[in-house]
């Protein structure tokens, strides 16, 4: 059978969590990252920017650090957004690229477009996330609604539907 | 007499409008003594409901004092205390003789606009869009209440309001929500959202005996409001709700499932809901489904899925291969009251349950409007909202 023409759907897989998201951004900034420092020359020419293997080799060493930030911080949030102000200043510099190189400059903008969308997601989610947590909670804990444990209520009504 | 308002999306306000009058003789006047923000009333607020109109008087949740009845009114009087459900009934139709309250067939004065958009009329609501009648609500002073010798609940004079105000709603919502589970006393249950609706229906599907009772949401009081009923629960910010279902479940999966979200649930952060959020930015989908999605995908097979939350439109994108193939049941409705009234109200009597646990917030109608927001945000703990005129 051909299992390519299954349409699964899968709703918030594990894989898929907020956190998960977030670390996967870290590693990809670092992968970048070091990309853009081992081999500025190279990147410089497939994103367009031929010749600029200094600037891309700054945004590198940016990229590393915000990777490493991300990992390695209890709260992520201010990376999210660094990675986020980083994200606009790649697309600033891109629309600046050597017009001989427009279709891979294109391709690049393209690529930067879409992890500035997850960016902006997590950048959401975390702030939102971390407003909530830092309101205090009131504690429900003893509004049972039940005379006694909740555990002594299970199975109290199996006798249900009156006559 | 002051009543609360809907002017627009997220405008509602405290105005005064003239005094209600029997319309028909088997009216009733009541005096409101409590009422409730519900649910129901955010996705007005929210502006997610068609069929709305400026100067719509909110509310159905709510109870009071008889203050005059109609000629032909037989079973109230003036000084009554009831409790009023919010689904207007006529007890003789076909539908509530059978007991399908919220579908009886006579008291939905627009029944031409319901048809069109459903395919059949459902019975009036009070203040919940004019597809359902249009009927002027209970977060006001006073309230009309058409048919009211079928609907009325009297109380018993030992029970205070915050005790039995729920029984017009919430209550029987959850309690219907899970009595639809045909609870095993080998079950798992999952309950999505832990607002009061999931609260009530955590509390139902213990009463109802369920092994296992497992609540979603990611609002950390009402998490904790729900344990204390005696639930698991599960922060889908912190965590997979299908891999922590699993778990508890052996991977089988919960055998039941109830939807107490509806549609406005959240981006949990899930391509879908992503998805969904775009649709309804572009009219393309009115209703946010990926509560029902998740259910449909977990649920084990040949298991029920039971769904008080409300959707009002049109989604996208359910597995129905899944739901067809697992061999699932489908319940739903807005809720059949005064079908459960009458047992919930001796529970109630009988101590097995105290409804007014889910009480956090407290205010005057004037302060409605502003609780609205307090509601829809979870600001402040806030679970539930009663307003005393
Ligand atoms: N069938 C009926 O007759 C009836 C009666 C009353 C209320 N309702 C409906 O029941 C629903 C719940 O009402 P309520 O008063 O408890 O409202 P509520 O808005 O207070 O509760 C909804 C809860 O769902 C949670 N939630 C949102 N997205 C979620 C997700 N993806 N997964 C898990 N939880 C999620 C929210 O955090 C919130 O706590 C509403 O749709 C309401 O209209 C139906
Ligand atoms: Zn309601
Ligand atoms: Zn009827």
């Amino acid at each position: 059978m051909n299992e390519k023409s299954l349409t699964v759907y899968s709703p918030s897989s594990p894989a898929g969590s907020m956190q998960a998201t977030v670390r996967r951004l870290g590693w990809f900034s670092i992968g970048l990252g070091l990309l853009e420092i081992l081999a500025p020359r190279a990147t410089a020419w497939r994103v367009g920017l031929p010749g600029r293997q200094g600037l891309v080799a700054t945004f590198g060493a940016r990229e590393i650090g915000n990777g490493v930030g991300i990992l390695m911080s209890k709260d992520p949030t201010p990376w999210i957004w660094a990675r986020l102000a980083g994200d606009v200043l790649d697309i600033a510099t891109l629309a600046t690229g050597d017009n001989r190189r427009r279709s891979t400059n294109m391709v690049a903008l393209a690529a930067v477009g879409g992890v500035t969308l997850i960016d902006a997601m997590c950048a959401h989610w975390l702030t939102t996330f971390h407003a909530r947590r830092s309101q205090p909670v009131p504690d429900y804990s003893d509004r049972s609604g039940f005379p006694k444990s909740a555990e002594a209520m299970r199975g109290a009504a199996r006798q249900r539907i009156p006559a | 007499m002051r009543a609360l308002r809907w002017h627009g999306r997220e405008d509602i306000r405290c105005d005064t409008v003239p005094d209600p009058i029997i319309e028909h003789s088997r009216d009733a006047i009541i005096k409101v003594s409590s009422c409730a923000i519900c649910g129901s009333d955010l996705h007005l607020y929210d502006g997610f409901v068609p069929g709305m109109r400026s100067g719509d008087i909110m509310g159905h949740e709510f109870m009071g004092e008889v203050m005059e009845v109609g000629a032909e009114n037989k079973r109230l009087k003036v000084g009554d205390r009831v409790v009023v459900p919010f689904t207007i009934i006529c007890g003789e139709c076909d539908q509530c003789r059978r007991g399908n309250y919220s579908v009886c067939e006579q008291t939905n004065r627009n029944k031409k606009l319901a048809e069109t958009v459903f395919g059949h009329t459902t019975a009036g609501l009070f203040g919940y869009t004019h597809l359902t009648g249009g009927y002027p609500g209970g977060q006001a002073d006073f309230v009309r209440v058409p048919y009211a010798d079928a609907s009325c609940v009297k109380v018993p004079s030992d029970l205070t309001d915050d005790q039995v105000l729920f029984l017009g709603d919430i209550f029987p919502t959850g309690w219907q929500a899970a009595v639809y589970c045909d609870i095993e006393p080998t079950d798992t249950v999952a309950i999505w959202g832990a607002g009061p609706v999931g609260q009530f229906a955590v509390r139902s599907a213990i009463l109802l005996g369920a092994r296992q009772v497992v609540c979603i949401d990611h609002v950390p009081e009402r998490l904790a409001m729900a344990r204390a009923g005696g639930a698991i629960t599960i922060d889908f910010d912190e965590e997979s709700v299908l891999e922590r279902l699993n778990d508890l479940t052996a991977g089988k999966g919960p055998d039941k499932c109830i939807d107490a979200v509806g549609l406005e649930a959240h981006a949990s952060r899930s391509i879908d809901s992503l998805y969904d959020r775009a649709k309804q930015a572009m009219m393309l989908e009115s209703d946010r489904a990926h509560v029902l999605r998740e259910m449909i995908y977990v649920c084990r097979p040949a298991g029920i899925i039971s769904i008080p939350g409300v959707y009002g439109g049109l989604v996208d994108k359910i597995p129905l291969g899944a739901l067809m193939n697992k061999g699932l049941t489908v319940r739903s409705g807005q809720t059949h009251v005064n079908r459960w009234t009458d047992d919930l109200m001796r529970r109630i009597e009988e101590r097995q349950i105290d409804p007014s646990f889910v009480i956090t917030h407290r205010v005057s109608l004037e302060e409605g409007p502003m609780m609205y927001k307090v509601f829809r945000e979870k600001q402040d703990g806030c679970i539930k909202v009663v307003m005393s005129p």
